[in-house]
């Protein structure tokens, strides 16, 4: 038992290793934008309310800011420097982009990894406060736009493009749907 | 916000031992509100005991037919369960209506019990003017004669008004859900409905757990019979706490409510089982009449503030109404 209050860490970050020592007080955002300049990731309310700081944990989503760096070693972390494939958009970011999923774009890189795991989630038939009948014998619920907005909910955009970021989940899901805007 | 050593824990014999040794430690699940609070100073510990790595993590069937889960599953692992799912659906529901999916995957059930009140002259920091019992116990309630639209309605006293903050504990009251915990002494339990203790003059001490307890689980014991239903009022559709909830089954033949479970959330500094309410029901007829009576036999004990009157009024109605539609569920 260290009586260290820092600590030398791995962070394996979009497939690669980055090793660095964080004094333990330090959250995976700021590691991610102050140390290892990933700025993608963005800080909004930096309390867990606003989404903005949305990456991937093992295939999870999570917000970055309410996650002690220390505590996230050993993870895969997925941030949304990683969700492309080369120059080649991820269906998901091409569809923000088609149908302007945002007005100036602070919150779409945790729009985009958030709707990322939606659609994880949804695949794997979980359910959500919007699913009417919670039990596994009802299957799985449809991916109506009411699903999408509470599934999406965890990720506030204060410029209010919701209507076209519902739309780009649902197209990205395969299941365009009418919006009533 | 305070420098602090991390260790995590290889075993939960380990993690007990830290706990025991140092009254500055906490034990760190998913960090949500922990790390949220220990950034406004309403937490500050000294040592972290990270327990992801502890064999805390299932969701197992038990003997009697209940299940056993781990304090360390996430909220999104139990509400996605599909034996949670078939037999106690009042429970995802619960805990699917709090938070958001990134919250959900990263919050634990024990941190989920654990979680501390949302009221804001606690969380964001009392001031001289402005005191908080829980932070500094004897300095006095700011908001008895402050902000308080969303505090107790039951249960409260003159030291503290504030409420507890989790849907998913509403649900385990109505259950009749039991919380494991390991000491250096050994193992022990406490019923959900005597983990947290009354408020009176120590609000600082909100649960029964002895002193460097890990909470390492919840058992359910077989659900109750009947239909059941979570039902939560917040001021916008999603991601917002509750101004007030029912977790509620109800077990309805021949007209006749043969047993009845209820538990408000929202109301108080722990979840409230409604016993009053249930006692006036069983036997009765399942009516809107008989729902609201018992709604007022329970509500007949608030004692609400000049801003929270509103709360008895939608308790009443959300009783009728979540009762009346399991009531027809019963019937189709």
């Amino acid at each position: 038992m260290t009586e260290a209050t820092s600590s030398v860490i791995t962070l394996h970050i979009n497939g690669t290793p980055h090793t660095l020592t964080v004094d333990h007080r330090t959250t995976l955002l700021d590691a991610l934008r102050e140390r290892l300049a990933l700025t993608g990731t963005k800080k909004g309310c930096d309390q867990g309310q606003c989404g903005a700081c949305t990456v991937l944990l093992d295939g999870r989503r999570a917000v970055a800011c309410l996650q002690l760096a220390v505590a996230a070693e050993g993870r895969a972390i997925t941030t949304i420097e990683g969700v492309a494939d080369g120059d080649r958009l991820h269906p998901v970011q091409q569809a923000f982009l088609e149908l302007d999923g945002y007005q100036c774009g602070y919150c779409t890189p945790g729009q985009i990894c958030s709707a990322l795991a939606v659609l994880d989630e949804h695949a794997a038939g979980w359910p959500s406060a919007a699913t009417a009948d919670v039990r596994p014998e009802a299957g799985p619920p449809a991916l109506t736009d009411a699903e999408i907005r509470e599934r999406m909910s965890g990720n506030l955009c204060r410029c209010g493009a919701y209507p076209t970021i519902v739309r780009a989940v649902a197209r990205a899901a395969g299941a365009e749907s009418e919006v009533v805007a | 916000m305070r420098e602090f050593r991390y260790h995590r824990a290889a075993a939960t014999a380990d993690a007990v031992a830290l706990l025991a040794a140092d009254p500055e430690a906490r034990p760190l699940g998913g960090g949500t509100n922990l790390v949220d609070l220990m950034k406004t100073g309403a937490e500050r510990p000294a040592l972290l005991v990270d327990l992801r790595d502890l064999p805390l993590d299932r969701i197992e069937t038990t003997a009697d037919g209940g299940l056993r889960v781990g304090a360390t599953v996430t909220n999104s692992d139990l509400a996605a369960h599909p034996e949670v799912r078939r037999r106690y659906p009042m429970l995802t529901q619960a805990v699917l209506a709090g938070a958001s999916g990134q919250l959900r995957n990263m919050a634990t059930v024990g941190g989920n019990l654990l979680q501390r009140t949302r009221c804001g002259y606690f969380t964001a920091g009392a001031t001289e003017a402005a005191p908080c019992n829980k932070r500094a116990p004897g300095s006095g309630c700011a908001a008895v004669a402050g902000e308080h639209r969303n505090h107790a309605v039951l249960g409260a006293s003159a030291h503290c008004v504030a409420v507890h903050p989790s849907d998913m504990a509403v649900a385990l009251a109505a259950l009749d859900a039991v919380v494991t915990y390991e000491t250096a002494d050994g193992p022990g339990e406490l019923p959900l409905t005597a983990f947290y203790r009354p408020v009176g003059d120590t609000p600082h001490q909100e649960t029964a757990l002895p002193p460097g307890a890990l909470v390492t689980g919840v058992v359910l014991p077989p659900a109750p019979p009947g239909a059941s239903r979570y039902r939560k009022v917040r001021d916008r559709a999603s991601y917002a706490f509750a101004i007030g909830s029912l977790a509620a089954a109800l077990d309805v033949r021949d007209g006749v409510v043969r047993e009845a479970r209820l538990a408000f959330g929202a109301v108080a500094s722990h979840p409230w089982r409604a016993r009053r309410a249930e006692q006036a029901l069983t036997g009765g007829p399942a009516d809107a009449a008989a729902f609201a009576a018992a709604a007022d036999a329970e509500l007949a004990a608030a004692r609400p503030l000049p801003h929270n009157g509103y709360k008895l009024p939608l308790l009443r109605d959300l009783v009728v109404d979540v009762l009346t539609a399991l009531t027809e569920e019963a019937a189709a």
